[in-house]
């Protein structure tokens, strides 16, 4: 675990495909303040290229990215 | 005025015919087909691209429009073309085929079952969704006036409007992306 992240809300998008993680990712962002972090959890293998392509785009910042068996989790910091 | 000053207010006057000529962050989509497998494609990249921070707007001319007729809906004093297409063409996102593979409907219903198994949302799910992320959808006037459609048949959405050509490229000519599916 990544016990120096203090993470604001954890999104569970386990099991869903393109493009719902991105789409419910970039909802679930603005539940946060600016400069608060939330994690994503994803078992889509695109999301490995979808969710940095995302966050390039939206101005987000994804801080740290792990991978456990399928579920790869993203550590995203809400920047705008 | 100085030469200077000339040199600058033309300058400005420049940058001001530049920047209401540069696109916006929008994605302008022509949905041409009927068909199942492109329209989720075309709905895919539409929701995507809200997701990705842009406007999204869905142009439905010719097989696309009939994916926006409503199967609760029906309109009278149709003529007999307008009735014979009413028949023929999907009524709403649930009576679209696959592109490809379709064998007489079996490839469909596999397709469509094992949309379900994946969790892959269907095009019903996804017009919803595109209402809520607030994608505008076009539909063009001249297909329906060909297909016989009427306003009353099609589908109850927060951001749809009916136009032509023109309607669709002042959006395209404003538009960062524009595809044709």
């Amino acid at each position: 675990m990544s016990d120096d992240i203090k993470v604001e809300k954890i999104m569970d998008l386990k099991g869903l495909p393109c493009p719902m993680p991105v789409v419910k990712v970039s909802k679930g962002i603005k539940e946060v303040e600016v400069g608060q972090i939330i994690e994503a959890q994803s078992t889509d293998p695109g999301s490995l290229t979808d969710f940095p392509a995302w966050a390039r785009t939206s101005g987000n910042e994804i801080v740290k990215t792990e991978q456990d068996d399928d579920v790869i989790k993203f550590f995203i910091k809400r920047t705008v | 005025m100085t030469d200077f000053e000339k040199q600058l207010a033309e300058m400005q006057a420049q940058l001001e015919a530049l920047r209401k000529q540069a696109p916006s962050n929008k994605l302008s989509i022509i949905a041409f087909s009927g068909d199942l497998d492109k329209a989720l494609a075309a709905f895919i990249i539409a929701t995507g691209a809200v997701a990705m921070g842009m406007d999204a707007i869905m142009f439905f001319t010719f097989w696309g429009t009939p994916l926006l007729r409503d199967k609760n809906k029906s309109a009278g004093g149709k003529d007999t073309m307008g009735k014979m297409f009413g028949r023929m063409l999907p009524k709403g996102t649930t009576q679209t085929k696959l592109s490809q593979m379709n064998m007489g409907g079996m490839g469909t219903a596999m397709m469509k079952s094992l949309m379900k198994k994946k969790n892959v949302a269907s095009l019903e799910d996804f017009l919803k969704l595109a209402e809520e992320l607030e994608v505008r959808i076009f539909i063009c006037e001249m297909s329906m006036d060909l297909m016989g459609f009427k306003r009353e048949e099609m589908i109850d959405y927060k951001y749809l409007t009916y136009g032509g050509v023109a309607g669709f490229l002042e959006e395209a000519q404003d538009s960062r992306i524009q595809m044709f599916i």
